[in-house]
């Protein structure tokens, strides 16, 4: 909900991560006269084996870019947080033969929970982020919307925030395109103005994914197979694939390109079919769990409304029923390629971004596609 | 904002004094005292003169003082000095596991060189027990380094006791007394060390300058090479103006070393008075040790350090939790673990308070009263 005070009564701690989002996010809000103070989260230890470590270099970042900007800056840990609720869980989830969305769970769980408590611990009342969405704090209640830059938009990644949450949170980049937040902070004269964004999983880094999760996971080689059981040659691990991945698959020849359909736990054998639009690929309804909505309104107990399924894909129409025990049954009012359990299921009305759930089991026709997981 | 500076244990402002003598020779005396010019005779009058003071003020003599550019450098001069001066003799070391960085790290980088190290624990007080050093001596240890007190509780540590026991062993005795010097009496002769470390910048005096007591007899292979500087044991050309600027600070430290204790101890009690009178719970950690007059580190259950300390920041009480950052994040104290052990809370709600140069009673006061509104939010009290 709305709070009304001037800005420079109100304080507002600003995630920074040493990017060039979160950069540009404290400047703005120190401009607009706000009591901004920076703070640094360190959620994981990546020191290498010649004692360095990114987050090391990230925080040295941070303390540049506050310097210039004139705000205070702090760090805070949360390595043992980030332990016990993101990565056991992304461990957790790729053993159950899923694909888990970290970034998810690390803003339900880190960011706008045990971050955000930290902010409120230090008197602040807003805790801002560096992501491309919008919140807007309304009389009644506040609201999250897309960012205007579609190709940005990272309402996906934040579908899990409740009311509580939402309602201490700031967005300043949402109206803003990824190119004018580059602009704002090369005129400022950032330290981090043209600093490489960060991509992938922020705890895997530009490192090698298999490698990684081979550290702390046994890989078990299988067999690849077609629908009908014709052998295609050997996997590395089922965890290194996910549903409607073309590379990686080896399988050379002539013909269509190579997909992975689905896997078999049970066998360790991963499933492979020729062709992008591969029949077996695509489905008509899901169930979710862990459903949740932004809103604290009560929701009907059918609705319609668009929903993503995963980062940066179109929206589809969908007819979501809800049963009452935080699970809910999606129908696509066309059949939607490669539906992943694990991946998030995200619900909107327009721009509002309405809330969801973890995608867990894939229907078509009404019957259920086990081999999708 | 115009805060409260109770961080004196981490670095203290200069003196006044000391600046003025400081930033005077920085213009005045800039010969180099190894050369044989007016300028450089000038450079080494000071020079000579500073370490006559230094080494007065621990009951050594001149030539034993070897100036560094710091406490981390004199101790670890010491450290790997002595190791390999001696590692014929042996590759055993005896320390405690509540050193500072400056002495454990250098440690546990002669372990992996294969010197074998031994981590003496310390009690609930932070205290190290000299029965344990004795029975930690073995023929092969070469080295035994104890802090003369301790930089994160305060505590003081049995050194004269220990010094006692290394009379009858062939051991090098160091000493890193880079918190205690200036503080309390410090006394070569009578702690029975052989080295001993000191800073400048924890006693109002310069940052970057230190030295180090070398008794004379005792073997030290400096693992610098360069000019021959400090009777070849720290190369490199001295900072005359920092070290004169050292001496300085030492005199006014030393000249005011009762008075100062009394100041400090009565800082104590208004902290702890004032605390108890606010009603919020706390603890005093070495509570029931002897103590550094300056350092006082308390426990407030039902907060977490690194809120306690943003928040205290943020009110403008500047204290730490007397340890190590990595990537600005507290880590926890190693000194508290070894006292209370690894999971204990107090590793995650302590703060030092540490005393010094420019502080009254009010500002004791009003840093109580704001600790107290602080902890009382946080610990929702």
């Amino acid at each position: 909900m709305a709070i009304h005070k001037k800005p420079e009564d109100t304080r507002i701690v600003v995630g920074m991560s040493g990017g060039v989002d979160s950069s540009v996010t404290a400047l703005l809000l120190k401009e607009q006269g706000y009591d901004v103070i920076g703070i640094f989260m360190k959620n994981w230890d990546d020191t290498d084996d010649n004692g360095v470590c990114t987050a090391t270099e990230d925080y040295e970042d941070v303390i540049r870019v506050a310097n210039q900007i004139g705000i205070p800056y702090y760090a805070v840990n949360f390595e043992k947080q980030y332990w016990d609720k993101v990565f056991t869980y992304f461990l957790d989830e790729y053993k159950a033969g899923r694909t888990p969305n970290p970034d998810v769970m690390c803003n339900k769980e880190i960011k706008f929970r045990a971050f955000l408590d930290h902010a409120m611990s230090l008197g602040a009342d807003y805790l801002a982020t560096g992501h491309y969405a919008r919140v807007e704090h309304r009389e009644d209640e506040s609201v999250m919307l897309r960012g205007v830059d579609e190709n940005k938009d990272q309402t996906y990644f934040l579908n899990q925030l409740s009311q509580d949450q939402l309602s201490k949170v700031m967005f300043p980049l949402g109206h803003l395109d990824k190119s004018e937040v580059r602009r704002i902070a090369l005129e400022a004269g950032l330290a981090t103005a043209t600093k490489k964004d960060s991509t992938g999983i922020c705890f895997i880094g530009e490192r090698n994914f298999k490698e990684f999760l081979s550290g702390y996971l046994p890989a078990q080689p299988g067999a690849m197979e077609t629908m009908d059981g014709k052998r295609m040659g050997m996997h590395d691990g089922l965890m290194y694939y996910t549903i409607g991945q073309r590379h990686g698959l080896g399988i050379g020849g002539a013909g269509d390109p190579w997909f992975v359909i689905g896997k078999d736990l049970k066998r360790n054998v991963l499933l492979v079919g020729q062709n992008f639009h591969n029949d077996a690929l695509y489905s008509d309804s899901l169930k979710a769990v862990q459903i949740g909505f932004t809103s604290d309104r009560a929701k009907p107990e059918t609705f319609r409304c668009t929903a993503k399924f995963r980062y940066r894909q179109p929206d589809t129409g969908v007819e979501v029923k809800l049963h009452g025990d935080g699970t809910a049954t999606v129908r696509f009012d066309e059949p939607v390629r490669a539906i992943t359990p694990g991946q998030a299921v995200v619900f909107y009305d327009g721009d509002v971004c309405l809330g969801g759930g973890t995608i867990d089991e894939v229907y078509k026709n009404g019957s259920r596609l086990d081999y999708v997981g | 904002m115009n805060g409260i500076y109770l961080d004196h244990a981490a670095t203290t402002p200069v003196h006044p004094e000391v600046a003025r003598v400081y930033t005077e020779l920085l213009t005045s005396t800039y010969g180099n005292a190894s050369s044989i010019h007016g300028p450089g005779r000038s450079a080494r009058k000071l020079l000579d003169d500073s370490r006559a003071t230094a080494s007065g003020l621990i009951g050594a003599r001149p030539e034993e003082i070897i100036f560094t550019g710091g406490g981390t450098e004199s101790d670890n001069l010491a450290i790997f000095g002595t190791a390999e001066a001696r590692s014929d003799e042996g590759r055993h070391i005896i320390t405690t596991a509540i050193e500072h960085h400056a002495v454990l790290n250098a440690c546990k980088r002669l372990e992996n060189r294969g010197y074998e190290v031994t981590w003496l624990p310390a009690d609930r007080e932070g205290r190290v027990s000299p029965e344990d050093v004795r029975k930690a001596l073995r023929d092969d240890t070469i080295l035994v380094t104890v802090m003369a007190a301790n930089n994160e509780v305060g505590t003081i540590q049995p050194i004269r006791e220990i010094g006692g026991i290394l009379k009858e062993h062939r051991a090098t005795f160091h000493t890193d007394a880079v918190q205690a010097f200036g503080e309390i009496p410090v006394n070569v002769g009578e702690l029975g060390v052989d080295l001993l470390s000191a800073s400048a910048h924890k006693i109002n005096g310069p940052k970057g300058i230190g030295f180090l007591y070398q008794k004379n007899g005792t073997k030290l292979v400096p693992p610098t090479s360069g000019g021959e500087q400090e009777r070849k044991r720290r190369a490199g050309t001295e900072n005359v103006p920092g070290i004169a600027a050292f001496a300085k600070a030492a005199e006014i430290a030393h000249a005011s070393l009762g008075q100062r204790r009394e100041r400090h101890e009565s800082f104590k009690e208004i902290m702890t008075g004032t605390l108890e009178k606010s009603g919020i719970d706390f603890s005093v950690n070495a509570g029931q040790a002897r103590t550094l007059p300056h350092v006082l580190n308390l426990s407030f259950p039902g907060t977490d350090i690194e809120s306690l300390l943003v928040n205290l920041d943020l009110a403008g009480i500047h204290v730490s939790s007397g340890s190590a950052c990595t990537a600005g994040s507290v880590d926890p104290s190693h000194v508290l673990a070894a006292m209370y052990g690894e999971g204990a809370r107090e590793l995650r709600n302590s703060v030092r308070f540490s005393f010094g140069y420019g502080l009254s009673e009010a500002d004791i006061r009003a840093a109580a009263e704001k600790t107290a509104a602080v902890v009382r939010r946080l610990a929702g009290q």
